[in-house]
């Protein structure tokens, strides 16, 4: 075994009287990535950046060792200069969120050189022709020229890959990922994973990759560390915690991760009759900007049907216009052409006076839990609200029981009607929120990202939730989704957006065996696969 | 269905508004100091050792002394007296201007931030034709031509402060608008009144106190300015800008008629401001200063 | 999207296409549209008079010859909407009608007064960010520090104070006790530059005192907020020197939000300038508009508060401008 870049020791951070992390040791080897995972609140980010002295908490005070191998430098407890000479130098940092992590005023020359011309002590334009190498290295095309512009005129993924040339500008031993790609697209996802294990490989660098997805972390890690609530409950190389995993809690994480492949809903029932036909819906918005309006086709032509007690799902990148359609269907947005059709009411041509009663019949469930509650309403208001709106359970000892009865429908006591949004975790908000979309027995219900926001092992049991919902009910869904995985364990058939148009509409099971599209063999191809990349190599 | 598999994340408590606005002493020093103020306000009459106008021409520009525990003026008036009373008018003019400037400014934001559109951009340009005035010039053309007096200081200082309250409501509703809350309801079916009531106007309820009672302050300043422009309160009321412009022919002989009225109006506007500024953080922290001076475009 | 103009030879729609162009063309359209209905509002202003203001105007010097001579001079002896537009025509050819007071053009004495106003107003925007550009960008990187807590109370103190109330007691410090400056009065620049600047010291100190401690607040919350900006971890991350963190990526950035709040302050300078040049008795705008108020000279105080707005206006399509200039996601998008 070779001498760790970087060693960290009994490593805690506290704040007043909590402990954040709670001595977490491991080791980085050159050429080797090490994965931390866990879920939302497992102090992972603050483990790694303690380690590497970028933590700004106030107050924080951080305890035991981070060793780098290079200049035998402790971290823990370092200066402020001998932080300096090794941040940018021999530690590099690539953060979660590309869109601010880059200064808009400045060109990205001047943002790759800054290091370079700080560590190196390069000429301007030694320095120079060292990021357009680094560009090109990062895979973005005519590199001198784009030395010249700015972080606003580069897609996400560009903007992660200036990040990541930016990090690896003057060669460093360890590179810190944290969350690298979960701002990004899957197919992106996966051309930056592909990105850091080739430059990686090139120039040996120690990587820790920060993830709450095991699939990603699968795809990159070669030992991992799983860290629940500030401890490391588990570490060993990423085969075994995949195959023989110890503890309880990486266990939970790994069944709880969608896969695909893995599981399908049990078929709709047999001879069924339309519930919702979607024709040639096209959806145009003006948009301002500083140079003036632009017209952005946000759905173009897409049609599609959806059988009673059945799910279509809707796949698609941010941008794909899946949200868009949502948005029509419950009257968020008015659409530029093509006609709805519910049970025989046209949605988009309903007389006014027919509006209310056509909004009872469709359902919604968004993706954000915290924001879908009014903070300064009680649960069994919220719930309340659809009841008194369309007067269902008219008066008020009726309505209380009505909330207790959807409350206990969605499997949370009738008592948290008095609850504060604010008193409740995620998964329960969500839960309260299909408790309300339900309150006034919609046909269909609309599920926009509904789980995208929760941690895996929440996320499975609210998927349970609603395939027991809709088994129960008969409800029909339209799942709108970018994780594949899920759509496939959630849908009957499946409908891939790109750009505002359907590129493939089918049965699921056809879809996912013999997928025809280009673009939706892409996107299957690049969900992190079930087993580690690890596995293939061994 | 009794299978309850909740989620066991520690339900998390939110301390109470008032509470963290009791934990800082700066906001409660100076709520208390306003207290104060309002009580002089109602019973300034009853405090004061002195008419406020008995003149005196024997007793004129008396230093501050046993008698007279601020001096007097060049009549021989008691100034203590006359700031004493002086409370209540400048008080009314802030409250009411303001209550009309919030009445009028939340109505036009928040329906042009809820209904957007074209109500909206009328709505807003002409909110920006007020802005291109100064405060101050703006009320004292308002004032010139509705004549001087307390009414119309009160009128004109609540018409040029409407713009600000109506900016605010409206970025506080936009915000308020693309909730998922809000959303969900609209998906719902529910009716505007409803929406409007039950989650608009509770959730910019915060920031629009901050902005009252920041205003509160703006609209003192203003008040005093008028009054010493000799467009506001009109004697023989008193009032401290008044008082101060009476002050102006005598500012190397008797420096106790301009210091102390003039000292009433900082302690009162800086107690509005900080009390504002102690309710922002606790009701709004997000929003901060800059809200008030973006345009938007 | 409208197609590029198929007839315009290619320079010209790259022109049109131009992204700055176009930003400036919608910033110059909208402050038209704003200065519209600012006339609008002073046009309306003097028939919201009660009563007949060339009567109220003439007072006791009132005859009937005088009164008609002054309704037919001033135009309001025409229909409402023939007055308001030739007042705009007018107005838009600089002709602002004529004072009741003196019967001179209103133009004339606008222009007399401008140079006091500018003068002042341009040293008080110079002192107040002499202040606030420092005070604001310090409290803000020491956020929650002893200093930042002496900033932000020393600012709250400043801008609770009452400008006019201040100058006095500058004047009573200054002028009547200690005999450096001048209690009141103006010389120009071009007859004797000592003397105009022992006369413009103390109204401009009280008109940057006031506005440099609203401008701090400001340039605070805009400073905190580049602050808590990912780049300028991310410049952290790199490794560089404070100094270059600092004033590269946190005072640079913060500076494009400083810019409007400095264009809108001075709006706030121009409204605060009124009441000093009262006190300081200093022949600018401020001071005409306190004498027409008191004469009832509806026309001057018209023209003062048109041109007072237009300059605001003019103002901050100059910060546009320097937005364009500065911010490359408005050059280049």
């Amino acid at each position: 075994m070779t001498t760790p870049a970087l060693s960290v020791r009994d490593l805690a951070v506290r704040i007043g009287r909590t402990r954040i992390v709670d001595d977490v040791s491991f080791d980085v080897h050159p050429g080797q990535t090490l994965g931390l995972v866990g879920e939302s609140g497992s102090g992972k980010s603050m483990t790694v950046l303690a380690a590497t002295g970028l933590l700004d908490a106030p107050g924080a005070v951080v305890t035991g060792s981070s060793r780098l191998a290079l200049g035998d430098v402790e971290l823990v407890g370092a200066g402020e200069r001998t932080m300096r000479r090794v941040h940018g130098k021999t530690v590099g940092f690539v953060f979660q969120d590309p869109s601010t992590s880059l200064n808009p005023l400045l060109t990205l020359e001047r943002q790759i050189t800054e290091s370079l011309q700080t560590h190196r002590g390069l000429t301007r334009r030694t320095a120079r022709a060292r990021a357009a190498e680094l560009l090109d290295a990062v895979g973005i095309p005519d590199p001198d020229s784009r030395l010249d512009g700015y972080p606003h005129q580069l897609s996400g993924g560009q903007r992660q890959r200036v990040m990541i040339a930016i990090a690896l500008a003057c060669d460093p031993q360890v590179l810190i990922a944290d969350e690298p790609t979960t701002a990004l697209d899957v197919t992106t996802q996966s051309q930056i994973i592909d990105l850091v294990r080739a430059l990686q490989h090139d120039m040996g660098t120690a990587v820790v990759w920060i993830s709450h997805d095991l699939g990603v972390i699968g795809q990159v890690a070669d030992d991992v560390t799983v860290l629940q609530k500030g401890r490391a409950v588990e570490q060993a190389s990423i085969m075994e915690v995949y195959d023989t995993p110890r503890h309880s809690y990486t266990r939970q994480l790994l069944e709880a991760r969608p896969l695909l492949g893995a599981t399908a809903p049990p078929p709709a029932v047999t001879d069924p009759d339309v519930l919702l036909t979607v024709s040639n819906l096209d959806v145009r918005f003006t948009v301002g900007s500083p140079g003036g309006r632009r017209t952005i086709h946000a759905v173009d032509d897409v049609s599609f049907r959806i059988d009673r007690g059945s799910t279509l799902g809707l796949v698609g990148e941010s941008g794909s216009g899946k949200s868009t359609v949502a948005a029509a269907l419950t009257g968020l947005v008015v659409p530029h052409a093509g006609q709805a059709d519910i049970a025989g009411t046209d949605i988009f041509t309903v007389k006014r006076r027919d509006v209310k009663a056509l909004r009872r019949r469709i359902g919604m469930v968004f993706q954000d839990p915290f924001s879908s509650l009014n903070s300064r309403n009680t649960v069994g208001t919220a719930i309340a609200e659809p009841l008194r709106v369309h007067r269902r359970a008219d008066g008020s000892s009726a309505r209380r029981f009505e909330v207790g009865r959807l409350l206990e429908l969605v499997g949370l006591p009738s008592a948290f009607a008095t609850r504060y949004p604010h008193e409740l975790s995620g998964g329960q908000r969500q839960r309260v929120s299909i408790a309300r979309a339900l309150a006034v027995e919609p046909e269909l219900l609309i599920l926009d990202e509904s789980t995208a926001s929760l941690d895996v092992s929440v996320q499975a049991k609210i998927l349970g939730l609603l395939q027991r919902l809709q088994r129960e009910l008969n409800l029909t869904y339209l799942f709108i989704a970018h994780d594949l995985a899920v759509v496939q364990q959630m849908s009957h058939d499946v409908l891939v957006m790109q750009n505002g148009r359907a590129v493939e509409y089918r049965p699921a099971p056809e879809l996912f065996a013999d997928p025809a599209d280009e673009y939706t063999r892409r996107l299957l191809d690049a969900v992190p696969p079930q087993r580690p990349r690890a596995g293939d190599v061994a | 269905m009794t299978t309850t598999d909740i989620e066991t994340d520690p339900p998390r408590k939110r301390v109470a508004a008032w509470r963290l606005l009791l934990s800082n002493p700066v906001t409660v020093a100076s709520v208390l100091i306003l207290l104060l103020i309002v009580v002089v306000a109602l019973v300034g009459g009853w405090l004061a050792p002195y008419g406020i106008n008995e003149t005196n021409v024997a007793n004129a520009l008396q230093p501050p002394n046993g008698r007279h525990w601020l001096g007097t003026d060049d009549l021989g008036r008691d100034i203590l007296s006359r700031i004493l009373v002086a409370t209540q008018v400048s008080l009314r003019v802030a409250v009411v201007s303001v209550a009309i400037a919030l009445a009028a400014g939340l109505l036009v934001g928040v329906v042009a931030g809820y209904l957007r559109g074209r109500i909206d951009t009328v709505l807003m340009r002409v909110v920006d034709v007020m802005f291109a005035f100064p405060v101050l010039l703006l009320a004292m053309a308002i004032v010139a031509v509705l004549g001087p007096g307390l009414t119309t200081t009160m009128l004109a200082i609540g018409v040029v402060y409407t713009p600000i309250f109506a900016r605010v409501a409206r970025a506080a509703t936009l915000s308020v608008a693309v909730e998922p809350f809000v959303q969900v309801s609209r998906t719902m079916g529910t009716g505007n009144g409803y929406i409007l009531g039950r989650h608009v106007l509770p959730n910019i309820a915060g920031t629009m106190i901050v902005q009252t009672s920041l205003s509160l302050a703006f609209a003192l300043l203003a008040e005093a300015a008028l009054s010493f422009l000799g467009l506001g309160v009109q004697p023989p009321q008193p009032s401290w800008g008044r008082m101060l412009f009476d002050a102006q022919g005598f500012l190397g002989q008797a420096w106790w008629m301009s210091v102390f009225p003039g000292a009433a109006i900082f302690v009162t506007v800086l107690a509005f401001n900080l009390a504002g500024d102690g309710l922002r953080d606790v009701l709004d922290p997000k929003q901060r200063t800059m809200l008030e001076a973006r345009r938007n475009r | 999207m409208t197609g590029r103009p198929r007839s315009l030879p290619a320079p010209v729609a790259a022109f049109v296409r131009n992204t700055t162009v176009r930003f400036l063309t919608r910033r110059l359209i909208y402050s038209a549209v704003v200065l519209a209905g600012v006339m609008v509002v002073v046009f309306s202003l003097v028939h919201l008079v009660p009563g007949d203001p060339i009567r109220i105007a003439l007072g006791t010097r009132y005859n009937p010859e005088a009164y008609e001579a002054l309704k037919v001079a001033s135009g309001l002896d025409k229909p409402l909407w023939r007055q308001f537009f030739a007042y705009f025509g007018n107005a838009v050819t600089g002709d602002l009608g004529v004072s009741f007071r003196n019967g001179s053009p209103v133009t004339v004495n606008l222009l007399d007064r401008l140079p006091a106003t500018a003068s002042l107003a341009g040293i008080g925007l110079v002192i107040a960010l002499l202040i606030s550009l420092p005070a604001g960008i310090w409290s803000a990187l020491h956020e929650g520090r002893f200093s930042d807590a002496i900033v932000r109370i020393s600012s709250q103190f400043g801008v609770s104070i009452p400008d006019f109330w201040m100058g006095m007691l500058l004047i009573t410090l200054f002028s009547s006790m200690l005999g450096w400056f001048p209690s009141s009065g103006y010389t120009a620049f071009t007859e004797d530059p000592v003397q105009w600047l022992r006369h413009v010291t103390l109204p401009a100190v009280t008109v940057g005192i006031v506005a440099g401690a609203i401008m701090t607040r400001y340039i605070r919350a805009a400073v905190l907020e580049v602050v808590a900006m990912g780049y300028v971890r991310t410049a952290k991350s790199k490794g560089l020197e404070p100094a270059v963190v600092t004033f590269r990526h946190i005072v640079r950035n913060s500076l494009i939000p400083v810019l409007t709040i400095a264009g809108i302050q001075l709006a706030t300078i121009l409204g605060g300038v009124i009441v000093v040049e009262v006190v300081f008795a200093w022949p600018g705008l401020g001071r005409l508009v306190f004498d027409s108020v008191a004469a009832r000279d509806y026309p001057m105080i018209q023209g003062a508060v048109l041109l007072i707005a237009a300059l605001f206006l003019l103002i901050n399509l100059i910060v546009d401008v320097l937005y364009a200039v500065v911010d490359p996601r408005i050059r280049l998008s």
